[in-house]
């Protein structure tokens, strides 16, 4: 298929861009110094409404995403985002607000904001929330610098390190490190889950903090969470929990009730944001009252039946984005509440926990379970001996996957797993669609010890074949250019 | 497909190897490692000049998988880096101990050798792995 650059026919007509100035005010080029503005053309294809409206609808039908098929990309909760929240979100009192916009004019949004946090905080535990954090990692970000404000107000500067555990997600340390704390990464039992003796052997009083996932990133429970907490408490840290896998508890168990000290929350896994491509995303952060006036300003006040925002707020870490939050993402997650409400939200993680436990009961006929524990929300599997010694691999299975029209799983991820593929089903799906996917992985086993280059070489049916993606990572280009 | 390892090299259990040149040591990763990467993308090393600290990471190496620390299996200064690497990342791929190796490091401590593995030793830690 053409880029819509190479749909460009020589000869046909610039595009015509019109002049927007207002009355009386200066033009653009007129203000704009010379050394800042471009000096070559646009470049952009000069193309009817028609032509661009066919173009857009052609990419609509390759395109492969949640609302087209099954999505199981484990430890990424591809649910289904109900539209309601698109609809609740595009009223023009939530979607055409300034946000300079005085508070006494922003009344609705500021109540929603305000109830999304008394609602976060009831679900996780938790006795304050920020809603500014505008992604996952920028939430941890802001929240292992309100461990380091704490541990800098009691006047203990000499915590350097931040413990994770060696499954654990990449940005873990990666926002420890952003931070400046030195990372220390601490083994795992052969069962999977967190080795408390490591944990001992690995805490001091040059320790801020452990940063956990639970589930954790191999899709079990850390049962020994409680253990865990006295043991980092007993040491001086304070506990961090990494909320990628909160879908798995929510309504049933509450990372405050298990001793963590801050929360970040990923609003578009959990509460149904849109997710990737910018999403833009949110990552609200919670925390016990001894952490609460470090969060960051502004935050929202409620006095009387009057909602405000303020930056009273002494101790603060400061402001860590423009204004509150990505306040109509916000808005997308409070719907997402209201709608399911105090009995509907436990359904949503008892059902994430038991389509996972159906298709891994499944699966585990036909393919490896490394883990016996019982999975949570999400599974790994690996191809068995048999298939590896045909040269079929994870990469090949999840290719392959593409055929029967389903998006492949995460794989290769968590690194301590070889070969891993990982199954997040969700809540959203039916019975229906999973047995679906189950045939699916079973034709696969099948194909792969009776036909094996079948596997190798997918996918075979869809637009693009398979990808270089070495090539594509080593020669990266990433600027359209119509030259040769 | 048996993995590749030589007699004469000394082994890290974090899968780097080492290979005395006089007072110098040449360093890359096993045959292990580079198939368990997949394709290599992207190879960071250090400036020549920097030291290096036996255990500590050195460098990354990315691959269309991940990318992973590359643990220093010694202490010292670097001489040399590989410059192939660059331009070149699957090297390490196609000749792990020979073209592909990473960084030369003037020894500080020769004696940290001994806490290092033989081909034995490392192949004997595969099979544990």
């Amino acid at each position: 298929m053409e880029l819509i650059f190479e749909k460009n026919r020589p000869g046909a007509p610039d595009i015509y861009f019109p002049d927007e100035t207002p009355a009386g005010a200066r033009r653009a080029d007129e203000i704009v110094p010379d050394a800042l503005r471009r000096n070559e053309t646009l470049d952009l294809p000069s193309l009817s409404e028609l032509e661009v409206v066919r173009h857009v609808l052609a990419l609509c039908r390759r395109q492969v995403g949640i609302d087209s098929t099954f999505y199981p990309l484990g430890s990424c909760t591809m649910k289904y985002n109900p539209k309601i929240n698109e609809a609740v979100a595009r009223w023009p009192q939530y979607a055409s607000l300034h946000p300079l916009a005085p508070d006494e004019t922003a009344q609705g949004t500021l109540q929603a904001l305000y109830e999304l946090e008394r609602g976060l905080a009831q679900v996780t535990g938790m006795d304050e929330i920020t809603l500014n954090p505008l992604a996952g990692a920028h939430g941890e970000l802001t929240g292992l610098l309100l461990i380091k404000a704490w541990h800098e107000s009691r006047g203990d500067a000499k915590r350097r390190k931040i413990l994770v555990p060696d499954a654990a997600h990449g940005t873990n340390p990666a926002s420890a490190a952003i931070v400046g704390y030195e990372v220390v990464t601490i083994p795992g039992t052969p069962e999977g889950l967190v080795d408390l003796k490591g944990l001992e052997a690995a805490l001091g009083d040059d320790v801020a903090g452990l940063m956990l996932t639970n589930p954790n990133t191999l899709g079990l429970f850390e049962r020994d969470i409680v253990k865990i907490a006295k043991l980092v408490h007993d040491a001086g840290g304070q506990l961090y929990y990494d909320g990628a896998n909160l879908n798995a508890i929510l309504g049933v168990a509450r990372p405050g009730d298990m001793g963590f000290d801050v929360v970040h929350m990923n609003l578009h896994k959990t509460f149904s944001t849109p997710h990737g491509g910018g999403g833009p995303g949110a990552g609200p952060v919670g925390v016990k009252k001894h952490l609460r006036e470090f969060l960051p300003i502004p935050f929202v006040r409620k006095d009387g039946e009057r909602y405000g925002t303020s930056e009273e707020r002494p101790k603060t870490i400061g402001r860590i984005g423009g204004f509150y939050g990505n306040a109509n993402v916000l808005v997308r997650a409070y719907t997402y509440f209201r709608k399911h409400g105090r009995d509907g939200l436990p359904k949503v993680g008892q059902h994430a926990v038991l389509n996972a436990a159906y298709v891994l009961a499944k699966l585990q006929k036909t393919y490896t379970r490394p883990l016996g524990l019982p999975c949570m929300h999400e599974f790994i599997i690996q191809p068995t001996e048999e298939m590896l010694a045909k040269g079929v691999r994870t990469l090949h299975i999840a290719k392959r996957l593409i055929d029967y029209g389903y998006h492949p799983p995460t794989i290769y991820f968590p690194l301590v797993v070889k070969e891993a593929m990982m199954i997040e089903p969700t809540e959203t799906e039916s019975k229906a669609t999973l047995d679906g996917f189950v045939e699916a992985m079973e034709k696969i086993a099948k194909e792969a010890l009776e036909n094996p280059e079948l596997v190798i070489g997918a996918p075979h049916s869809s637009p693009v074949g398979k990808v270089d993606e070495t090539k594509a990572a080593r020669q990266l280009d990433l600027r359209f250019c119509a030259c040769e | 497909m048996s993995t590749q390892v030589p007699a004469g090299l000394k082994y890290s259990k974090e899968h780097e190897w080492v290979k005395l040149e006089g007072q110098t040591a040449a360093i890359g990763i096993t045959d292990h490692a580079q198939h368990e990467l997949g394709d290599i993308v992207f190879v960071e090393l250090p400036k020549v000049g920097g030291s290096v600290t036996f255990m500590k990471p050195f460098g990354t190496v990315e691959s269309v998988k991940a990318a992973s620390d590359l643990f220093s299996p010694v202490t010292g200064k670097v001489v040399a880096i590989n410059p192939q690497l660059d331009g070149a990342p699957e090297t390490v791929n196609k000749d792990p101990y020979g073209a592909g190796w990473m960084i030369k490091v003037e020894l500080a401590d020769a004696k940290e050798l001994e806490k290092l593995l033989d081909d034995k030793g490392y192949l004997n830690h595969l099979g544990q792995a």
